[in-house]
């Protein structure tokens, strides 16, 4: 039976460690490297790293960094940030990533993530899409280059599978390093709409929000504050997860 | 004479990470297309992500087909398929069309069609050992591995070593002779996936 993942999302601004809250307030919160081999140390199910400012600075991502990572990574690991060629794509999973996450780019020209996806398989190709609630409660996609788009996040999704992405990426900006919950909302409404697997991404503060989305109808949850302030571990969700009834790999 | 074992690149990704979990359990691999390197080489690793057809033009534009199967078929040499690099023996795949493969094992490459899952299937998943293979010495049955992939080995069962179940039943692990392969990626299922790897470097020719 396929287990529920559980990712640590590491974030990167400026090659250093960060973490944020709503997408602000960056605190650099150590070194990349070392972060790496203690999640590979606590056995996690997969990790991934996005570089934030990649995308505006039109900086290439560190392939020196991702080689340094992936080094100590047994796991699957997902790389994005300023990933806008094929031949970026060719240099992170040559570098040691396994999938690689798009966000501007698939924005920018929807058709790179069909010639990505066609050359290097679904399976390697996250979209990530990022979400804000206007004050009217509707879904907005928010991209940090492009500011807000005025495009439906669900469809945007659905166009995402058709084009060939084998994964998406849904973090709730809103709920970003704020650890009350994850947009469950959004992620129902979400799940709805796209038969591939989705990554929840942003609110978990405790175990139990991962079983909270999971049965909203997340595949796998990312999350990184709880892993950062907190004292509980990815294997301390994953004995609650079970509790839940639950599948994942103890 | 100590093994040397080669790391077969054709474009594919994911080459440093098998490399790597290689000299973790204490064996060194090169990665190479070169076709000398290959035949000196006394065991062929071939890892590989992506579409099944642009696999098997790469293959074919480096001159590497003849030389697999000479290495392979006719010397015996252990071999171990990894992810696309299992599906690559099969003898066709439906993937983008119909592309054929290496030919090595009665099989063919499909989609998962159940429309109540979601593809591709990525992920933990537990392999159930079917026939007994020592690939898997040291590792408990049912153990989780990783995988990702969208279309899945379909054959008799004869060869098969590991079953997984993804709506039905499908073979996640392959052995004939010296010929081994695993739909799931050792190099990333941390613990018991190194211990795969481990078990391949410590094996010895027929």
């Amino acid at each position: 039976m396929l287990k529920h993942r559980i990712i640590p999302c590491v974030l990167l601004k400026n090659w250093q460690l960060v973490k944020s809250i709503q997408f602000r307030d960056f605190r650099t919160i150590g070194h990349p490297i070392s972060t790496v081999r203690i999640y590979n140390a606590r056995n996690v199910d997969e990790l991934i790293v996005l570089d934030i400012d990649a995308s505006i600075n039109n900086e290439e991502i560190n392939l020196e960094l991702i080689r340094d990572m992936s080094d100590e990574c047994f796991m699957p690991l997902t790389i994005g940030g300023g990933i806008r060629t094929i031949e970026n794509i060719y240099q992170v999973l040559n570098a040691g990533a396994d999938k690689i996450a798009i966000n501007t780019e698939a924005l920018e020209n929807p058709d790179f993530i069909r010639q990505a996806s066609n050359i290097f398989g679904s399976q390697c190709i996250v979209v990530s899409i990022d979400v804000k609630r206007t004050e009217e409660g509707q879904y907005k996609i928010y991209n940090k280059k492009l500011g807000e788009i005025e495009r439906d996040p669900f469809h945007w999704a659905k166009e995402c599978e058709s084009l060939g992405a084998g994964e998406i990426l849904l973090t709730s900006i809103d709920n970003e390093g704020l650890q009350n919950g994850y947009n469950l909302e959004l992620l129902s409404k979400m799940a709805k709409f796209v038969n591939i697997p989705i990554i929840i991404n942003g609110g978990c503060g405790i175990p139990q929000h991962c079983s909270d989305a999971i049965m909203s109808g997340a595949d796998a949850v990312a999350a990184s504050s709880i892993f950062h302030f907190s004292q509980f571990t990815p294997n301390d969700i994953k004995t609650d997860m079970k509790q839940n009834g639950l599948s994942v790999r103890i | 004479m100590s093994d040397s074992i080669v790391i077969i690149d054709y474009g594919m990704g994911n080459l440093r990470s098998v490399q790597k979990a290689f000299e973790h359990v204490g064996a060194s691999a090169v990665i190479s297309n070169d076709p000398i390197v290959i035949k000196n080489s006394t065991k062929i690793v071939l890892p590989g992500v992506g579409a099944f057809k642009d696999a098997m033009q790469n293959l074919e534009s480096l001159g590497l087909i003849h030389v697999l199967n000479t290495e392979v078929i006719e010397k015996k040499k252990l071999f171990l398929g990894i992810c696309l690099g299992m599906q690559i023996i099969a003898k066709k795949s439906y993937e983008f069309g119909e592309t054929e493969g290496l030919g090595w094992i009665d099989a063919e490459i499909v989609r998962f069609t159940d429309t109540a899952l979601k593809v591709p299937h990525v992920g933990w998943n537990s392999v159930e050992f079917e026939h007994s293979s020592p690939l898997f010495d040291g590792i408990p049955d049912e153990s989780d591995f990783y995988f990702v992939h969208s279309y899945y080995f379909d054959a008799d069962h004869h060869y098969a070593s590991g079953i997984t179940e993804y709506g039905d039943k499908f073979i996640s692990a392959i052995q004939k002779e010296n010929i081994f392969a695993v739909q799931f990626h050792p190099e990333k299922s941390q613990k018991y996936g190194l211990k795969i790897i481990e078990n391949f470097v410590g094996l010895t020719s027929c």
